[in-house]
C-alpha cells in the first residue's frame, strides 16, 4: 500500500506554530520520522490558521524538499495554493484534492497534466456528502470521466470515497468499503483508491480507542483492494496491521520475520 | 491490427554479486565474474536489462566421487585422483571460466579429511588455476563448520563464493565470510519462506544482501524440476516487485541432480548428457545465474543456448 504521512498539517499545533515561525528544523524532524517509519509520500497542508498559505505552502515544500526526494501530496481546497505548490516542487507530487465540481475539475485536471503529477479525487460534490455507494459511484465515474476526456491517465488518479467518523455514519461503513472495490472497476486501465484514515475515529475520545478503530478498518479497506491511505505512519500498531494484512493477502512473500522484511523493502 | 505486447514496469531489480578478486581488487584472479542485476523476467529484453549471462562452472571434488556414472568417469576418471590435475583440465581443455570445488573429502563417512588438509588444497589450487571458486563442504553441519572457516581463511581476499548456509547453521559460515571477504550461499529446500528468512538472518548478522546468492535447491527433469522452477519464478516476481530480501542471484547445482536420474544413468551416455543440459536450460528459463554442471558435452550445449538467447 502506498503510505501517506498526515502529520505535516498546519490543522496540528506543532505544525501551526513552525509555519508561524519559519522553524524548518520542527518541519524536517517530523518529515524524517514519517519517513523513517515507512511513509512513501508527505501530506502538506498549511492548515486552517495560515495567513499567506501561498506562501507558506511553497516555504514547506522546500523545507520539506532539502530532506527527502517522497512524493508531495499538495493538500488545500484552493487551486490557488496547489499550484503554488506546485511550481517550487522539485519531487513528485499529487495533487489532494479535486471534488467532482466541475469548476473544481476544470481547474485541478489540467494542473495535473501539467506538472506530470497525480490527483485524487474526492467522491463529494457541492451537492453535499455521499449518503450510500451508489451516489459515491456515480461522482466517482464523474472524475474518471473527466480526466479522460481531458486526457489524464487514470493511473495516476486516486479516488476518495470518503470516509466519515463511525460515530456520526455508522451505517455507511459497509457502503464505503464496498465503494472501494467499485471503483476499480470503473475504467479500464483502473483508478487506484485512497482513503483519509485518520476520519473514521474523528471524535471518538480515548486515544486508543481511535487507533484501535482506525487499524482494524485499514485492513478492512485492504481487503476490499485499497490501494493508498493517508495516516499517521509513525503509528507502530498501524503499520504493523497493514504489512500483515498484506500478507494475508498474498501480497509479500511469507517469512517468519516478515514485519522486519517489510521494512527492508 | 497488430498487436500491442504490454509491458511490465518493475521497481526492484535482482542484486549484482562478483565472484572472484583480480590482482586490481587485491586477489590474483586472472578475471572475475559477474552474475545477477536482471531488471526483468528471464530474456524480456523489452521490459529492463539483463546485464550478465547466466554462467557455469565445473564442478570438481577433493577425493574420487564413488557415484559418478561411467561416462563422467570416462571423462574425468584418469584426473579423479588429484584435483589440481582435475581443475587443470576443466580450465584448459574445457575453457571453464569458474570451478566449484566440493570439499565432499571432509565428510565424516567419507575420507573425513581435516580442515587443514582442505584448507592447504584451497591454497594450492588457488596457485594452480586462475579462475574464480565457488567452494562447498561435504554438507555435515559440524565438520562444515570446521573446515570452512579454515578454506575461507586460505582463500582470503579471493572472493570466492562459498557455501552452504542452511537456516538451522549459518553463523559460523556467515562469520568467516565476512572476515575473509568472500560471497555466500544460502540454502533453502525448496521453500520461499525459508529462503528469504536465510537472506533476512545472514544480513542481520551483518553480510549486505548483495553477496548472497541463493541455492533454491533444483530437481532434475523429471524429479521436482517443476517444483523448483515455480519456486523461482515465485521469488523473482517478487524480488523484481521491490522485495529486496529474495533479490539474489540463484546458483543451482544442476550436475548432481541430473546425474541422480535413473534416466540419465541408465540409457546410454546421449541421454545423460541430454538430462544434464535439459535441466539446465529450464532452469535458465527460470533465472538461473549460475549453474554448476559435470559434463563438457552438456556445458557445450547449454554455452551455445546461453548464446543464442542473446542474440538479439
Amino acid at each position: 500500500m502506498f503510505i501517506i504521512g498526515e502529520l505535516i498539517n498546519g490543522m496540528y499545533q506543532n505544525i501551526a506554530r513552525a509555519i508561524k515561525d519559519k522553524d524548518s528544523s520542527a518541519i524536517q524532524k517530523c518529515v524524517k520520522a514519517q519517513v523513517a517509519a515507512g511513509a512513501d509520500a508527505l501530506d502538506v497542508n498549511c492548515g486552517p490558521a495560515s495567513k499567506e498559505p501561498l506562501a507558506d505552502i511553497q516555504w514547506l515544500v522546500r523545507c520539506i524538499e532539502e530532506v527527502t526526494d517522497k512524493v508531495l501530496v499538495l493538500d488545500s481546497s484552493k487551486p490557488a495554493v496547489i499550484e503554488a505548490g506546485l511550481k517550487s516542487a522539485k519531487n513528485k507530487v499529487v495533487i489532494n484534492s479535486t471534488t467532482a465540481d466541475p469548476e473544481k475539475l476544470e481547474a485541478l485536471i489540467p494542473l495535473a497534466k501539467q506538472y506530470h503529477a497525480g490527483l485524487i479525487g474526492l467522491a463529494i460534490s457541492s451537492g453535499g456528502i455521499p449518503q450510500n455507494k451508489d451516489q459515491r459511484l456515480e461522482l466517482a465515474a464523474a472524475i474518471v470521466s473527466a480526466c479522460v476526456d481531458n486526457g489524464f491517465p487514470v493511473e495516476e488518479l486516486y479516488l476518495d470515497p470518503i470516509v466519515l467518523p463511525v460515530n456520526v455514519a455508522q451505517a455507511q461503513m459497509c457502503d464505503i468499503l464496498e465503494s472501494i472495490k467499485e471503483f476499480k472497476i470503473i475504467s479500464e486501465p483502473a483508478p487506484k483508491t485512497i482513503i483519509g484514515l485518520s476520519n473514521v475515529s474523528q471524535g471518538v475520545p480515548p486515544a486508543s480507542s481511535r487507533n484501535l478503530i482506525n487499524r482494524t478498518f485499514l485492513v478492512m479497506a485492504l481487503a476490499f483492494g485499497l490501494d493508498a491511505a493517508i495516516l499517521d505512519p509513525t503509528d507502530r500498531q498501524l503499520l504493523e496491521a497493514m504489512i500483515s494484512a498484506e500478507l494475508l493477502l498474498n501480497k509479500h512473500i511469507y517469512c517468519d520475520s516478515y514485519l522486519q522484511a517489510y521494512r527492508r523493502k | 491490427m497488430a498487436t500491442q505486447l504490454a509491458k511490465q514496469n518493475w521497481s526492484g531489480k535482482i542484486s549484482t554479486l562478483t565472484i572472484g578478486a583480480t590482482k586490481e581488487q587485491g586477489g590474483t584472479r586472472a578475471h572475475a565474474v559477474e552474475i545477477g542485476g536482471e531488471e526483468s523476467l528471464p530474456f524480456l529484453f523489452p521490459e529492463g536489462a539483463i546485464p550478465n549471462k547466466p554462467r557455469i562452472a565445473f564442478e570438481i571434488w577433493d577425493v574420487p566421487p564413488k557415484d559418478w556414472t561411467e561416462e563422467l568417469v570416462r571423462h574425468y576418471g584418469k584426473v579423479f585422483l588429484d584435483p589440481l590435475e582435475w581443475a587443470q583440465m576443466c580450465v584448459k581443455d574445457y575453457k571453464a571460466e569458474l570451478l566449484c570445488l566440493r570439499l565432499q573429502g571432509a565428510h565424516p563417512d567419507c575420507a573425513d579429511r581435516s580442515a587443514d588438509k582442505e584448507a592447504q588444497l584451497v591454497g594450492r589450487l588457488l596457485k594452480e588455476v586462475d579462475v574464480p571458486l565457488i567452494i562447498c563442504g561435504c554438507a555435515d553441519d559440524t565438520k562444515d563448520n570446521l573446515v570452512l572457516p579454515a578454506v575461507c581463511e586460505a582463500a582470503k581476499a579471493e572472493r570466492c563464493l562459498i557455501g552452504s548456509a542452511s537456516q538451522d547453521n549459518y553463523k559460523t559460515l556467515v562469520a568467516s565470510v565476512m572476515a575473509d571477504g568472500h560471497n555466500i550461499i544460502a540454502e533453502s529446500p525448496i521453500d520461499i519462506n525459508i529462503a528469504k528468512q536465510l537472506n533476512i538472518l545472514i544480513s542481520d548478522m551483518g553480510l549486505h544482501l548483495e553477496r548472497i546468492a541463493i541455492n533454491p535447491t533444483i530437481g532434475a527433469l523429471g524429479y521436482g524440476l517443476e517444483y523448483a522452477y515455480s519456486i523461482m519464478e515465485r521469488s523473482r516476481l517478487a524480488a523484481l516487485s521491490g522485495d529486496k530480501t529474495v533479490a539474489s542471484p540463484f546458483i543451482c547445482f544442476v550436475g548432481q541432480e541430473a546425474w541422480r536420474a535413473k534416466e540419465a544413468r541408465e540409457f546410454g551416455p546421449q541421454q545423460g548428457i541430454i538430462w544434464e543440459a535439459v535441466t539446465a536450460t529450464a532452469l535458465i528459463q527460470a533465472g538461473a545465474d549460475l549453474l554448476v554442471m559435470r559434463h563438457p558435452e552438456a556445458v557445450k550445449k547449454v554455452d551455445r543456448y546461453i548464446e543464442e538467447l542473446f542474440r538479439r
